[in-house]
């Protein structure tokens, strides 16, 4: 059988003067949805970011393998060319670029690195004009300067606009849930459960238990102090929202499962 | 260091492409200046005596004067001596066509893409292309004397419409006006000239292209454009300069005149030799630039994207004397290595329910000093007078500066006058977010500068626009931090 699609092999990483990440082991197969829950300061937003190549951060030991390859040793838009894709936490404003102009210019890096043909506006439109429906995505909002002034929902929905529009392989989505209502949660579960693929893992790194009840996880990882504690079915999340964090760090740190 | 950092430190560290120098028989006079030597550059281009007078005058002003000293420029004494101040190309006398324009001289300019062939030229646009001091070629003049514009080299002006010349000349800029704009009245060598009659519209961009080429020569043009009632036109000047070792000097002047309900659109793109990563060499760019709004509802654009120069000293300005007249100003300015650039506008509000815009564009890299510098003045009588200022800087490491000194005189009580200034810095975050959709660091560095740009550049025309942008691209390369 073939390599999963990533796997995490005890991965270190420290950022900020300390170890944040202390041995992390995963392993996502295509077709997969893995949910990272853990307190905050565990390091879940860290492993985000160090799987898309944030430079503020230092792996001091472990390896990542994406498609069998080292993906550490890939610069970060090595990493999204590949189909890596991160939806930021907290999206960056960049004044004065229109959006549609932003995600095109992204787009044909990706398929320029694919050796496809670029898209020129028409047909760039055409499918920004289809996936905008999945998210209720206005048009307006195409000729805005990316994320600038944009609501707080407003910005987690341009994240998963940009990912349909990418396609990407791996999508990992940075608590994409903090700071929604309940309306613009469901819109974007919507917008992530119509990506949902059997050419595609996702990796959702969130706090709450809330988002899964609209996104079904088949994998469950509890990460509390840079550690993957526990591992299981989506159960393990309702488990948590009962009990709270507090009873899996009570617990020795077992081997989790996998 | 990040690898951001690393890469916009590659980026500015991209070499200047016009630096090459044309190898070429000049004709020039003893370096050094004195009322001789003024007489002497008057004489070469066998002038009308008033004129002699007038650089005359100015020449004597000049002595009386003191090398201003207020800029947030620092640079090494200027031996005014030392100056070679008029250089021409030997086989230049009065050119028939451009079929007589120097081999070597015409191999230059379609170096730096500048080709004076009509046919080849971008069809939109006339150009007169100058050469160390002097005019060497003006294309399209047929076509648009057709229309009854003037458009040729300021000393064939002086010959072939003295009257108007003489009317115009040291109206906006008088001989006495500043230390570098006297230094240029008395001994100014070339420059290009624009007349365009009552009602006319230019139906093409005007175009002036600068090259320094000789050693220790300095630059001294003079530009006059005069757009009568009801005309308007768009100008455009560009301008490189070979890489040496030593400074050199630009004094240049530029005058503009809108009659009543004219419109002129002034835009540069200055691109002089910036010098080297170490600081060593580069052009001193001393500039004055003014327009006067001299008739009612007339209005005065300037747009200028600067890129080069070791050191830049300018404040195009309007005089906004007729009622209802507009001055908007826009610029992008880059300092980048060791550039400096203290630049930015005066616009004088004179005549009533005037308007002015200034939307200033400062971008610091390397250890790169930018500072804008702008005065609103609005006088007693100018009633209803409007002006709205915006000055954004932005920062590329954490060794260059961005300074801001606005300065507001307003005599009037009915005036409205707006500030908005702004300073960020290119994040990492932001380079991070652009590399995260597939962007390169370069290309996420030059997309967050022209976005920063954008309400500029949307002023140039086309062509220029984009050439603005990639000229910007290059300055910056390197200079990621």
């Amino acid at each position: 059988m073939a390599d999963p699609l990533l796997v995490v092999d005890h991965l270190r990483v420290r950022g900020g003067g300390r170890e944040i990440l202390r041995g992390i082991d995963l392993s996502i197969d295509v077709g997969e949805v893995h949910a990272i829950m853990g307190p905050n300061g565990s390091g879940k937003s860290t492993l985000a970011r160090v799987l898309a190549g944030h430079p503020d951060y230092e792996v001091i030991a472990g390896e990542v393998r994406y498609k069998g390859r080292d993906l550490l040793a890939m610069d970060p838009e090595t990493r999204a060319r590949e189909g890596i894709f991160m939806a930021f936490q907290y999206p960056v404003e960049i004044p004065g670029v229109n959006n549609a102009y932003f995600l095109k210019a992204g787009l044909n890096a990706v398929r320029k690195h694919r050796g496809q043909e670029e898209v020129d506006a028409m047909e760039f439109m055409a499918l920004v004009r289809e996936r905008m429906t999945w998210l209720d995505v206005d048009e307006s909002l195409m000729n805005r300067a990316v994320n600038e002034g944009f609501s707080g929902g407003e910005k987690k929905r341009n994240e998963i606009f940009q990912m349909a529009v990418l396609e990407p392989t791996v999508a990992i989505l940075d608590e994409t849930d903090s700071g929604l209502d309940i309306d613009a949660l469901k819109v974007v579960a919507r917008g992530v459960n119509a990506m949902r693929s059997p050419d595609r893992a996702m990796l959702l790194v969130t706090h709450y238990q809330r988002l899964l009840n609209y996104i079904v996880p088949d994998v469950v990882h509890v990460l509390t102090d840079g550690r993957i504690v526990r591992s299981g079915g989506k159960e393990l999340a309702f488990e948590l929202e009962d009990k709270g964090y507090g009873w899996i760090e009570a617990e020795p740190a077992g081997t989790p499962r996998s | 260091m990040s690898t951001s950092t690393q890469a916009i430190q590659d980026l500015a560290s991209r070499e200047y492409k016009y630096g090459f120098v044309t190898d070429i028989e000049q004709e020039a006079v003893p370096r050094g200046l004195n009322e001789e030597i003024v007489r002497l550059i008057s004489a070469k281009k066998v002038e009308p005596d008033w004129l002699l007078e007038w650089r005359l005058k100015a020449y004597r002003a000049w002595l009386a004067m003191k090398e201003p000293t207020w800029g947030n420029i620092r640079y090494g004494p200027i031996d005014y001596q030392d100056i070679v101040y008029y250089a021409a190309p030997k086989r230049s006398p009065a050119l028939q066509s451009l079929e007589d324009v120097d081999p070597e001289i015409r191999r230059t300019f379609d170096k730096l893409g500048i080709p004076l062939d009509e046919q080849k030229l971008l069809s939109g646009v006339a150009v007169d292309a100058v050469f160390d001091s002097v005019s060497v070629a003006t294309t399209f003049k047929e076509k648009l004397a057709s229309l009854g514009i003037i458009f040729c080299s300021f000393s064939e002006a002086v010959q072939q419409h003295p009257d108007l010349v003489r009317r115009y000349l040291g109206t906006v800029v008088p001989y006495t006006d500043n230390f570098f704009a006297t230094l240029n009245s008395a001994v100014f060598s070339d420059g290009s000239f624009a007349y365009i009659p009552k009602g006319v519209r230019c139906p093409m961009e005007l175009s002036t292209y600068f090259r320094i080429n000789a050693r220790n020569t300095g630059q001294f043009e003079r530009t006059l454009i005069v757009a009568e009632e009801g005309a308007s036109v768009s100008y455009l000047e560009g301008c490189t300069a070979p890489m040496r070792d030593e400074h050199q000097l630009h004094a240049a002047v530029v005058e503009l005149i809108a009659l009543d309900n004219a419109t002129i659109k002034y835009s540069t793109v200055q691109n002089w030799y910036p010098g080297d990563k170490e600081g060593k060499g580069g052009i001193y760019n001393f500039v004055t630039k003014r327009g006067t709004c001299l008739g009612v509802s007339s209005k005065i654009t300037w747009t200028q994207v600067e890129t080069g120069s070791a050191i830049t000293w300018k404040y195009p300005g309007c005089i906004l004397q007729g009622d209802r007249s507009v001055g908007e100003f826009y610029s992008v300015a880059t300092t980048n290595n060791w550039q400096q650039a203290d630049t930015g506008t005066k616009m004088i509000h004179l005549g009533r329910d005037t308007k002015s815009t200034i939307v200033s564009k400062g971008i610091s890299a390397g250890h790169g000093q930018n500072t804008y510098r702008g005065m609103v003045k609005i006088a007693k009588g100018a009633s209803g007078a409007r002006n709205y200022s915006q000055c954004d800087s932005l920062l590329i490491g954490d060794q260059c500066g961005a300074h801001t000194f606005p300065y507001l005189d307003i005599k009037n009580s009915t005036a409205r006058v707006e500030h908005e200034a702004s300073t960020s810095k290119i994040g990492d975050d932001q380079i991070f977010y652009c590399r995260q959709r597939g962007l390169s660091s370069e290309d996420a560095v030059n997309l967050i500068v022209s976005g920063f740009c954008r309400e500029v550049f949307r002023q140039l025309p086309m062509e220029f626009a984009v050439e603005a942008q990639k000229l910007l691209g290059i300055t910056l390369e390197g200079s990621v931090g």
